[in-house]
């Protein structure tokens, strides 16, 4: 069963929602096949720590709930850190059996996290 | 003969599908839009045929040769019928999609007129070979308007075939809300102002009595797999003279009269839009598909699925409140039997996985109408969609999945 009484708590009330003010990263993640559209936004200090992460915009259950529980886990962890996530990471979070054709909702939000990072260091890098 | 519970019930064990159990449940497949299950009878036919009658066609001069020629050509006669085409007016294509990808890259020294005129609810597969045309010929893509009850604006659409129109390719019931489209009065309309007529019958020609004589289109579409058929195998209906006239789609093997170093001639119709070894088999089972929808009467099956949608509905009426739910269809007086709609505050895709967990299958998505669900302001529907196998039994199983989610999620 995927629709477990923690998913469907993290949906009704999901966690670190809304806009950060002073984000230093961000990043928009849109899957249009299904509609989830998910942006991350990220204040990383000069220690390259995740001092404060937040989301806003739509999504499935499985994709909110991923979200909350993803940004729950970056906080306070380096970025370095937030690179090596995995998708076995976030199904563990999740503690659930995600079915095939769903795990793109429940990895949306980390990849979107990822990118916040891995784009600025594009960007840096060209400067 | 009167489709009833009873009947669908006992037509249900004609399929091999239904005995097996989804998550420990009964089998409720309502995602008949998207494709059916296969009778025994489709799936005998293919068997015996690989196992008794197997070889190529056209080719061999052996009696196992021509066996499958008459299998396979026969097999035309048995699906044109069933749509009322007449002679050498089929020719098989994979699917309805690859069917209007046909026209669409032949039909351009028939027509005349600068504008393909398609509807605001057309699946992907009529509407995006068509961008390809209007992209490489410098043609205008123009879309009737759909009304805010979901039905087509007919005064735009009188008005947009009198306006340079080549082509009109419309659908005949739309797969995302199951409006039935009058295409006999579009037909009308496109032939009186000279443009070349084209139905999209993917989510018709398995559901109901058709006739292409009697709607007057030059060409028809559609796809066995939606109507019993194998997958891998679909028809093109054409008016036969206007396939004569037509290039071949693809070339090769098969669709050739005679070939030189330099050139070739092209064979008849229908071969000669059926380039290389086709899908033989799949041509056999597609044809016994169109027997056994022939036996039960198309008239009964969708007679059928119109009182399941409207059961369908009225048990939402009861069941749900208003404002809990948003319903995507016409009315049943004016869709077939396929019903789109999402539940506040629930994806469409949460809503089909957790009908999984209780056995049922319904679509949630986009539908491959993407411009539609814009237009409707979603990112996608939940869909059920019956057949003749369906039961009110299913349809209950289907709204009682749609409170249970309700309650799950507020």
């Amino acid at each position: 069963m995927m629709y477990q009484e923690h998913i469907l708590d993290l949906y009704k009330h999901p966690h670190n929602t809304g806009r950060l003010k002073g984000a230093t990263h961000s990043h928009r993640g849109h899957n249009p096949l299904c509609g989830d559209d998910i942006s991350i936004e990220l204040i990383v200090d000069g220690e390259k720590r995740v001092k404060d992460v937040k989301f806003h915009g739509n999504g499935c259950a499985l994709c909110i709930a991923s979200a909350s529980l993803i940004t729950d886990a970056v906080k306070g962890k380096h970025i370095d850190t937030v690179l090596r996530l995995k998708k076995d990471d976030v199904l563990g979070m999740m503690k659930i059996p995600v079915s095939h054709v769903r795990l793109k909702c429940v990895l949306l939000p980390l990849e979107a996290v990822q990118k916040t990072i891995i784009n600025s260091r594009g960007i840096s890098s060209t400067e | 003969m009167k489709l009833t519970n009873d009947r669908a019930a006992e037509l249900k064990e004609d399929f091999p599908i239904f005995r097996r159990k989804i998550h420990n449940q009964p089998l409720c497949y309502l995602d008949n839009a998207a494709s059916t299950q296969k009778p025994q009878a489709v799936i005998n036919a293919i068997k015996d045929f690989y196992e008794h009658s197997y070889a190529n066609i056209h080719r061999g001069v052996y009696q196992l040769s021509q066996e499958a020629t008459e299998q396979y050509e026969d097999a035309h006669d048995a699906v044109g019928k069933l749509i009322g085409a007449g002679e050498n007016e089929i020719a098989f294509t994979r699917n309805a999609t690859e069917a209007i990808n046909l026209l669409s890259h032949t039909i351009k020294p028939l027509v005349e007129g600068s504008t393909i005129l398609l509807t605001e609810m057309e699946h992907h597969a009529n509407l995006v070979p068509w961008q390809q045309l209007a992209k490489k010929e410098g043609m205008k893509l123009s879309f009737i308007r759909m009304r805010e009850d979901f039905t087509l604006d007919y005064g735009d659409a009188e008005q947009k075939l009198a306006d340079d129109c080549a082509i009109l390719s419309v659908s005949h019931i739309s797969n995302a809300l199951g409006t039935i489209n009058d295409v006999k009065r579009l037909v009308g309309l496109a032939k009186k102002n000279g443009a070349l007529a084209i139905v999209d019958a993917a989510q018709s020609a398995p559901h109901g009595a058709i006739n292409v004589k009697e709607i007057g289109c030059d060409f028809m579409a559609f796809s066995g797999h939606k109507m019993l058929g194998p997958t891998g195998i679909g028809a093109l209906y054409g008016r036969h003279e206007l396939l004569e006239q037509m290039e071949p789609f693809q070339t090769g093997g098969d669709m050739i009269s005679s070939v030189t170093y330099e050139s070739a001639q092209w064979n008849d119709v229908p071969q000669k839009f059926e380039a290389g070894t086709p899908h033989i088999a799949g041509g056999i089972g597609l044809a016994k598909a169109a027997e056994y929808l022939q036996n039960i009467g198309p008239e009964s099956i969708s007679a059928w699925e119109k009182e399941l949608l409207k059961h369908t509905l009225e048990s939402i009426s009861s069941a749900l409140e208003k404002g809990d739910i948003r319903l995507f269809n016409p009315g049943h007086k004016h869709s077939a039997g396929i019903l789109s709609l999402n539940l506040a505050g629930i994806h469409a895709h949460d809503l089909a996985s957790l009908m999984d967990d209780m056995g049922i299958c319904i679509r949630g998505g986009h539908h491959c109408a993407m411009p539609l669900m814009n237009k409707l302001g979603v990112a996608g529907t939940a869909r059920a969609s019956f057949y003749l196998y369906n039961t009110t039994d299913d349809a209950d199983r289907f709204v009682a999945g749609l409170k249970k989610a309700k309650e799950m999620f507020n």
